[in-house]
């Protein structure tokens, strides 16, 4: 026991003597959501648009004004030719465009079909199509709106987004972060640290000292895993208060996974620093092996359900694919573990494999 | 067995493969001797060293290290010797005082024990003014006495050596052999592997390893006559000239 503390207290003040590496560690998770919160948004509100009226009637008047009043437009200028359309675009002062043809009222009122030109700007295709989604879903109110008396048959469709009704971005990127930055502190800090002490020559006198190598382990991994888990109360303290995204599950539980992931991970730091021959191999591993990997087959950038098929068998293997599925349930659909124990076997399985990996790794070394 | 040999291998082995690293060697050390260790790079004598620390095991032959079998009771020879390589590994981070503490710590020493015995040690290296600074900013020398002191720190039976010496000048080299003349005076034995032939002429004993064999082991004065030498250098070198192996 004394062994292990004397070196989890050396551990501690190598975190602590290292103050750059120490900020980055605990400021990351706050950035990354401050600026996935804030910056980088998916949602789109206010969208500048231009309107080129050729009927200048009633009820081209009310579409526009149905549009300007909702909370997705603003009007900010009245064209009178086509080709000023373009300039706007180029100068980039709108992302969409309404042309209404002449007569729209009359052919609206007494054949019963107009049409309207909606042009957007498809530079940056999500925002391109969500504009096209909102404008069809304004005129489509206004539409009914007109309509005195309903047709004979009509299907009404009442939707309902369950889990996250405003749509927010924060509900996806929240449970992202969680696996990117426990990810990173546990498995490349693990990987360096353990890799650093072999470089510099430590390694060996603790090997030849009677601190049995399982206490090594424990005692690099113990302060990575406190680092880790002041990371989660703050990366959940934020979401919480600052970006309004509920833990609907319980907190004991969604703890307990968080736990069994950096268990995951430090195993995976253990296996690389095992095979890594020095610091920057074992930053290089940790960040093309495991960085890239998290971000992009995670599920938490890119759908898993729209990649071809090689790529979503390649994803069952990234343990932060799984980590993912069961933060979100846990936090935002508030499920028990008896939604998320596949998962959950999953990523012990995991952790034994790459556990029982790493042990190996290191026996073989030193026979 | 006689137990005032601390240290014994008969037909020790060590083959990796197809490589025969160590090639039946036998030798026995004396408690409180200075034992060198020679060899060209790749003769296989940190090999051989790793084996009697209990760091790998060996494929054949006997040996024992402070009277314990290196296969059944590598974990108990490690409690009873001390380890010093070239690099000093000691952590340039940490204290003066945390490192004596940390080293200390993973030998299970109490820490009463470790508090009365750094004071001790600290005014017997002159550090006593530089306990809180970081290893970091100590000169080459004082870092490698300092990585030595730790090494005995725990009072061991034999202390291993790896090339403790590279790297520092002559004159901080004599003042370290003065330490481990101390060491060897209390009773401490010492194992000690070097590239420098001055230095081979400060142990009592010494063996030439040569592909994997040892070829000679004797005393610096008695290797001379041996070889018609007028220094060790000159022993040495008649001596790796027959080597077959390249590094």
């Amino acid at each position: 026991m004394q062994q292990l503390i004397s070196f989890i207290r050396k551990e501690l003040y190598h975190i602590w003597r290292d103050k750059k590496t120490m900020f980055i560690l605990l400021g990351m998770p706050i950035v990354q959501i401050i600026i996935f919160g804030f910056a980088l948004t998916n949602e789109v509100k206010n969208v500048k648009f231009a309107v080129l009226d050729y009927a200048k009637d009633n009820a081209s008047q009310r579409l526009i004004t149905a549009l300007d009043a909702s909370e997705y437009f603003d009007v900010t200028a009245v064209l009178q030719q086509p080709k000023a359309i373009e300039q706007a675009f180029k100068n980039g002062s709108i992302k969409m465009a309404l042309v209404i043809p002449q007569a729209f009222e009359q052919e609206l009122l007494h054949t019963n079909k107009a049409q309207i030109q909606c042009i957007t700007d498809a530079s940056d295709p999500n925002v391109a199509n969500t504009i096209i989604n909102y404008t069809n879903a304004i005129v489509g109110s206004y539409q009914q709106e007109l309509q005195q008396q309903p047709l004979p048959y009509t299907i009404e469709v009442t939707n309902r987004m369950l889990y996250n009704p405003q749509l927010k971005g924060a509900y996806n990127f929240v449970p992202g972060v969680m696996a990117m930055v426990l990810l990173l502190v546990c498995t490349m800090m693990t990987a360096i640290t353990i890799v650093k002490e072999k470089e510099i020559g430590t390694m060996e006198i603790m090997l030849v000292s009677p601190l049995q190598p399982l206490k090594i382990v424990i005692g690099k991994a113990i302060p990575y895993l406190a680092l880790s888990i002041i990371n989660i109360i703050s990366i959940l303290l934020l979401s919480v208060f600052v970006l309004e995204v509920p833990i609907n599950g319980s907190l004991a539980l969604l703890v307990g996974e968080s736990i069994l992931f950096i268990l995951v991970s430090l195993a995976l730091g253990l296996l690389i620093s095992a095979s890594a021959a020095s610091q920057q191999a074992a930053m290089f591993v940790s960040l093309v092996g495991m960085f890239l990997p998290t971000i992009m087959l995670s599920g938490f950038m890119f759908p898993i359900e729209n990649m071809p098929k090689p790529l979503q068998i390649v994803s069952n293997i990234v343990p932060a694919k799984w980590y993912f599925i069961i933060v979100k349930n846990v936090m935002i659909k508030g499920v028990g573990i008896e939604a998320v124990w596949k998962e959950t076997i999953i990523l012990t399985g995991m952790f034994l494999f790459f556990l029982s990996m790493a042990i190996r790794k290191f026996k073989i070394r030193l026979a | 067995m006689n137990n005032d040999k601390v240290i014994t291998a008969h037909q020790l082995t060590k083959q990796f493969d197809n490589f025969i690293a160590v090639d039946h060697i036998s030798f026995e050390v004396s408690r409180g001797e200075i034992f060198g260790f020679l060899g060209a790079n790749g003769a296989g004598k940190t090999t051989a060293m790793r084996m009697l620390c209990g760091l790998s095991l060996p494929s054949s032959g006997e040996a024992t290290v402070a009277g314990l079998n290196v296969y059944t009771h590598n974990e108990e020879i490690k409690k009873r010797i001390g380890y010093m390589s070239q690099k000093f590994s000691l952590y340039e981070d940490l204290t003066v005082k945390e490192n004596i503490r940390f080293y200390a710590g993973i030998y299970g020493m109490s820490n009463n024990y470790i508090k009365t015995k750094t004071t001790q040690l600290l005014e017997q290296l002159h550090l006593t003014n530089e306990s809180n600074s970081l290893v970091k900013s100590l000169p080459l020398g004082w870092k490698q006495k300092l990585a030595f002191s730790v090494a005995i720190f725990h009072e061991p039976q034999i202390v291993f050596l790896d090339e403790p010496t590279g790297g520092v000048d002559p004159v901080t080299r004599r003042e370290f052999w003065n330490m481990i003349y101390q060491a060897a005076a209390a009773g401490i034995t010492v194992f000690v592997t070097t590239h420098y032939m001055d230095e081979a002429e400060y142990c009592n004993r010494i063996s030439i390893m040569v592909d994997g064999k040892i070829e000679a082991l004797d005393t610096p004065t008695a290797l001379k006559q041996q070889y018609h030498a007028t220094s060790m250098d000159e022993v040495f070198l008649q001596l790796a000239r027959k080597a077959n192996r390249q590094e």
